[in-house]
């Protein structure tokens, strides 16, 4: 029965539904078009970020701020992001690959106009290095830097015996521990090479410090196209152009403005209203209405990742590689893509991105749910009998994991009769669980921090801290060292294929997709083309009217 | 002379014959019943809530899905249903719960008073304070996903706010004439507690407890949502109706319905504590 | 009265202790730490980070260190005007965030904690400013049309949940209409939206708990007494029934201030609101120890404030009643 207040309560809710319906479609109406377009992106930045100071962040909602305000020796090609000369304008690499030598432009400033010399470079990796400062990336220099690594721990205590030295002013010689051939892709693509300026950073506490205030706005000083001017915390950070950056002349912004918006649905709201140009991501439902009614409005773009499960080679049932091959096989990835994802992923059969640097995997996940079935079992599960209870674990903070989940564990239970349940973890504990192994199947995922197929590979050596599956094998761990070692990029792309087939043969993780950068940009933002990184060097972009 | 001695009538059946009377409390009863025996034995009827058709997606209404599919295809009627299930079994667990505790601790702590009702309610605003998500976080970590922890979580921290009314409205009748002829009686403290001081503030007890049920599904959903509740494919009408807010603009049957059953089921559990609420009053029901 | 305030005072010492012990060991008793992160830290740096943070020290030497930081331990309340920075007025220290590692604790809540009291502020007026009429309406009007319209509209704020509600306001209001943003807390017009949302859902406590307690009263007999005695209907509500009806909406609204004015979580989220809400619960998810323990203590502030000013004002209300 229907009484009266529940009809009006009815009507109300109807009336409140239609409204938000009529909204729908709509968006504001677009200002007068006849006044010039302010030259100031506004970006939809994801999240508060920790910290401005480069070496002491590990984020992508650091690294789109830092990219405004800091330079490195080399920058990135905006297009495929190839290593272009930066504060170095020149290099030489020694013949053995173990010496580099960066010859940095003249005239190079600080954004308060104090120079920028290679001093400044010794000083700065030597206070990423110090052990009391404790700085997270760190890593990717003492992997490679001569010294490093023991300077970091503690066991050396004089600098001046780890591989970097300045013979003069406008020079930087790197001498590393053994070859990297990708070194100049990580100074390129990452912010932890880049010069810090420690005469300002003392002025506010002791160098080897975290926390200082030196990053704040007014007190920040760096070398790339923008400066700092405004920083309200979980609001806004507002970046002005820097007249002392040795290429303004480039520069066509005036400013950037980054909002920390956590949430997609209200991105995407802000978008609409006008009040963002770009969003930092993208929610699979509204694909479809992207694509039919705003299409210049939307960009799918690679991205440099990779969603996949990790399995847990410890423990039964995937201590045996049959019935991991068997569980990867047995997943349809185009209708995991096509239904699920939306948002034009690619679905991956090899644990190694294609296109990475030129390097595509041969190996390839082959067969079907068929060959599934047998090798299950072979394996002694015809069917899916007899298996051990099976847990997946995913993380809830991102959407669609879950839908991702439930299709998987739907496809499992329907071509091998495997029944697994499904667990969700918060976040850390989720991460948690990974890292002290206490998992069968967990969700994960990966995103390159430099554009070589050696970042995907590396995961996978015995003991590596992101090898979650604890999975170990001799030969893969030979083919590693002698990637390195390997005399031109031909040659080590041979290697990394060979390791790609053990990866496929293997199974040690279950390869899904290879991850899209979806999201909205307004058609007046010019200059920012996709690149696998994700990463634009905001000197070519620019607002067209 | 008169024609019949007046029947004696204690409060509980003169309470059930006014409620019979109030029509609107009765809709709301009957309407509440229906819709737990309905999620109890309707599961058996309807189509799977975890079975996926992919290719299908998200649909509206049409003969073989009534209310339509969410985006992995599966049939909102069904998951409505099984989500129906755990919806009113927390709200009516958690809130049983958080009743037989927050009044029996109200009522002792205003009634006796003192140095007891002061230790007590200070135990009550160090509950308060601890930090709840961390709670939840440790009980699932150490206890696993049972459901019935949820249950216990939220049923923990919602008896505090009942306990503090609850006091209040016992430190108000505590110094009225027949709590006093009871004592003068020579009635035991748990006996004037119990039978005597309850029965006379159940009005806004029940008021309250028709507020904590949707509190106590929302909290569900806001749990799940943080990745602490009830587990997939399993859902809940407090996450589907969060998943139908996401989708609102593309698919509005995902909250449509999840929303109208849930605010249908709130309606009519509001007239029915209203009606208990009315039939309990014993002074209002002579007027 | 005042010795029974001041009595409270010294009891609220014990107790937040206890809150700050147990949220101290509950907070560590969690797996996941800080620095766990999709990103395994080598072995190394995880030793250098501990050794900063002292996280390798025996449990019990953090917990007394982290004591010591808290106890007052100067007097210059004049500090407070220039910056709210608890450390140079009183010493007490609350320490650097472990997520935001730049700033420090008192620093985070000095920033947001005046934003959520403004949010919190203007909910609770618009609650009460709509509550409190319908639900007084709804107990004069008993069981007529008037009562069950007002009913129903109170139950709305309940059965539309925030996370409904919100969107839907700015998706009518924002989006088709233009008037406002769609989110952000810039300017005055800002307050609008979030502050209607939010107020709705207390909106529909207060009115339900109003109407609930008003019926407790009005059929009192000193109620029928004012009645007989001519006294019109406006001066029975206001005068008479006023004290005994707000009673349930006082005890409930006591922990209910305290949790309004530190922030909603899914407000501060819709409208982009740079609160304390959010913090409450990314704080434990962050396992930000520090900040987790500084929100905790500032909730518990207050509420121990808040019941202390419930229970005065219960007796107040009820002249029966005396402090004990």
């Amino acid at each position: 029965m229907m009484s009266r207040p529940c009809r009006f309560r009815a009507a109300v809710l109807a009336a409140a539904i239609g409204g938000a319906l009529l909204g729908s479609g709509c968006r504001r109406a677009p200002a007068a078009a006849a006044a010039p377009v302010r030259q100031v992106l506004r970006f939809g930045n994801s999240a508060e970020p920790q910290d401005l100071d480069p070496q002491n962040i590990q984020g992508i909602t650091e690294l789109n701020i830092v990219l405004a305000l800091f330079d490195s020796l080399v920058e990135m090609d905006p297009h495929d992001l190839h290593p272009v000369p930066g504060q170095a304008e020149s290099w030489e690499i020694s013949p053995d690959g173990l010496t580099y030598t960066f010859h940095l432009r003249p005239n190079l400033r600080w954004s308060n106009g104090e120079p920028l010399t290679a001093d400044d470079f010794i000083q700065s990796y030597r206070r990423i290095l110090t052990p009391s400062f404790a700085a997270e990336y760190a890593y990717l220099i003492y992997y490679y830097v001569q010294g490093a690594k023991e300077y970091y721990e503690g066991t050396l205590a004089d600098f001046s015996r780890v591989g970097f030295h300045a013979p003069d002013a406008r020079t930087l010689v790197v001498s590393l521990k053994q070859p990297t051939p990708f070194l100049l892709k990580i100074i390129a693509c990452h912010y932890v090479w880049d010069a810090v300026p420690v005469k300002t950073i003392a002025r506010f506490g002791p160098v080897g410090q975290k926390g200082s205030h030196w990053t704040r706005a007014g007190n920040l000083v760096g070398s790339g196209p923008f400066l700092l001017t405004e920083w309200i915390p979980n609001q806004r950070i507002v970046v002005a152009r820097n007249p002392y950056y040795w290429d303004a002349g480039q520069v066509k912004l005036d400013g950037i403005e980054f909002y920390p918006i956590d949430d997609q649905n209200v991105e995407e709201r802000m978008f609409r209203t006008g009040q963002l140009d770009l969003t930092f991501d993208f929610l699979p439902n509204k694909l479809d209405t992207y694509r039919r009614d705003h299409p210049d409005e939307l960009r799918i773009d690679p991205w440099l990742g990779i969603y996949y499960y990790n399995l847990n080679v410890t423990q039964p049932p995937f201590n045996d590689p049959r019935v991991r091959r068997a569980f990867a096989l047995a997943i349809d990835r185009e209708a995991l893509v096509k239904d699920v994802m939306r948002g034009g992923q690619v679905p991956a059969y090899a644990a190694s991105y294609p296109g990475t640097s030129g390097y595509v995997p041969r190996a390839r996940l082959a067969g079907g749910v068929a060959e599934a079935r047998r090798l299950l079992a072979e394996a002694g599960f015809p069917g899916g009998r007899g298996l051990p209870p099976i847990e997946l674990l995913y993380n809830t903070n991102v959407a669609y994991n879950r839908a991702m989940a439930e299709a998987i564990q739907a496809m499992w239970r329907q071509n091998l009769g495997a029944a697994v349940t499904l667990t969700t973890q918060e976040w850390k504990v989720y991460l948690d669980s990974m890292q002290t192994g206490h998992y069968q199947i967990a969700r994960a995922g990966w995103i390159a921090d430099y554009a070589d197929p050696h970042v995907f590979l590396e995961i996978y050596g015995t003991g590596n801290g992101n090898n979650y599956t604890r999975w170990s094998n001799p030969e893969y761990d030979r083919l590693l060292d002698r990637a390195l070692h390997a005399p031109d990029e031909a040659a080590r792309y041979e290697i990394y294929q060979q390791m790609d087939a053990i990866l496929v043969r293997e199974c040690p993780v279950i390869p899904l997709f290879y991850y899209t950068k979806t999201y909205a940009i307004s058609p007046k933002v010019q200059g920012w083309w996709p690149t696998l990184l994700d990463e634009h060097p905001y000197k070519y972009v620019y607002l067209k009217n | 002379m008169p024609a019949e001695i007046e029947a004696g009538n204690s409060l509980w059946s003169g309470a059930w014959h006014r409620l019979k009377q109030n029509r609107l409390a009765l809709g709301g009863g009957l309407t509440v019943i229906a819709m737990g025996l309905v999620c109890a034995i309707g599961p058996l009827f309807a189509q799977s809530y975890e079975d996926q058709n992919l290719d299908l997606g998200a649909v509206g209404p049409r003969a073989a899905h009534w209310l339509g599919t969410d985006t992995l295809g599966r049939d909102l009627f069904a998951r409505i249903l099984y989500g129906g299930r755990i919806s009113l079994m927390v709200g009516l667990v958690a809130t049983f719960v958080a009743l037989v505790i927050g009044v029996s601790y109200g009522a002792i702590a205003g009634y006796v008073g003192g140095k007891v009702d002061a230790a007590m309610m200070r135990i009550v605003d160090i509950l308060y304070a601890l930090p709840f998500t961390i709670f939840v976080i440790l009980l699932m970590v150490f206890f696993g996903r049972n459901i019935f922890l949820l249950f216990f979580a939220i049923g923990a921290v919602e008896w505090l706010t009942m306990a503090r009314i609850v006091r209040g409205q016992v430190l108000s009748i505590k110094k009225m004439e027949f709590i006093e002829a009871a004592r003068a009686l020579g009635f035991g403290r748990r006996r004037i507690i119990f039978r005597h001081v309850i029965p006379n503030v159940l009005g806004p007890i029940i008021v309250y407890t028709t507020l904590t049920i949707p509190a106590v599904m929302l909290l569900e959903a806001f749990l799940s949502f943080l990745g602490l509740g009830v587990q997939p494919p399993m859902s809940s009408w407090g996450a589907l109706i969060k998943d139908g807010a996401d989708k609102m603009e593309e698919f509005w049957w995902l909250l449509v319905f999840p929303g109208g059953i849930f605010s249908l089921t709130l309606f009519s559990l509001n007239f029915l504590g209203d009606g208990l609420r009315d039939a309990l009053d014993v002074r209002s029901a002579k007027d | 009265m005042l010795r029974y305030i001041g009595r409270r005072l010294l009891e609220a010492i014990p107790v937040m202790l206890v809150i700050i012990t147990g949220t101290f060991f509950m907070q560590r008793f969690v797996p996941g730490g800080p620095f766990t992160a999709e990103k395994a830290v080598t072995p190394e740096v995880e030793r250098n980070l501990e050794a900063y943070y002292h996280l390798n020290d025996p449990l019990w030497k953090q917990y007394v260190d982290y004591l010591w930081d808290l106890t007052p331990k100067r007097f210059h309340p004049l500090a407070l005007t220039q910056g709210f920075d608890l450390k140079e007025a009183f010493g007490i220290d609350f320490r650097p965030s472990f997520k935001y590692p730049n700033r420090t604790v008192n620093e985070i809540i000095a920033d947001k904690l005046p934003v959520s009291l403004e949010l919190g502020l203007l909910s609770l007026g618009v609650a009460l400013a709509i509550g409190l009429p319908l639900g007084i309406l709804a107990a004069v009007k008993r069981n007529s049309w008037i009562d069950y319209i007002c009913s129903s509209v109170a139950m709305t704020g309940i059965c539309v949940p925030t996370f409904v509600l919100g969107p839907i306001l700015v998706l009518v209001f924002a989006i088709h209409l233009g008037w406002f943003n769609a989110s952000g807390w810039y300017g005055p017009i800002d307050r609008v939206l979030p502050s209607l949302t939010l107020g709705s859902v207390y909106a529909a406590y207060i009115a339900r708990l109003t109407r609930g307690g008003f019926l407790e009263v009005l059929h009192q007999d000193y109620i029928r007494t004012a009645r007989a005695k001519g006294a019109s209907e406006a001066r029975v509500i206001f005068r008479h029934a006023l004290r005994g009806g707000l009673l349930p909406v006082v005890s409930f609204l006591g922990p209910a201030v305290a949790g309004i004015l530190t922030g909603s979580f899914v407000i501060e989220t819709i409208f982009q609101i740079p609160g304390l809400g959010r913090e409450f619960v990314n704080s434990a998810f962050n396992r930000d120890y520090t900040l987790i323990l500084g929100t905790v203590i500032l909730y518990a502030g207050f509420i121990i404030a808040l019941n202390l000013v419930v229970d005065v004002v219960q007796v107040w209300m009820n002249p029966k009643l005396k402090f004990e």
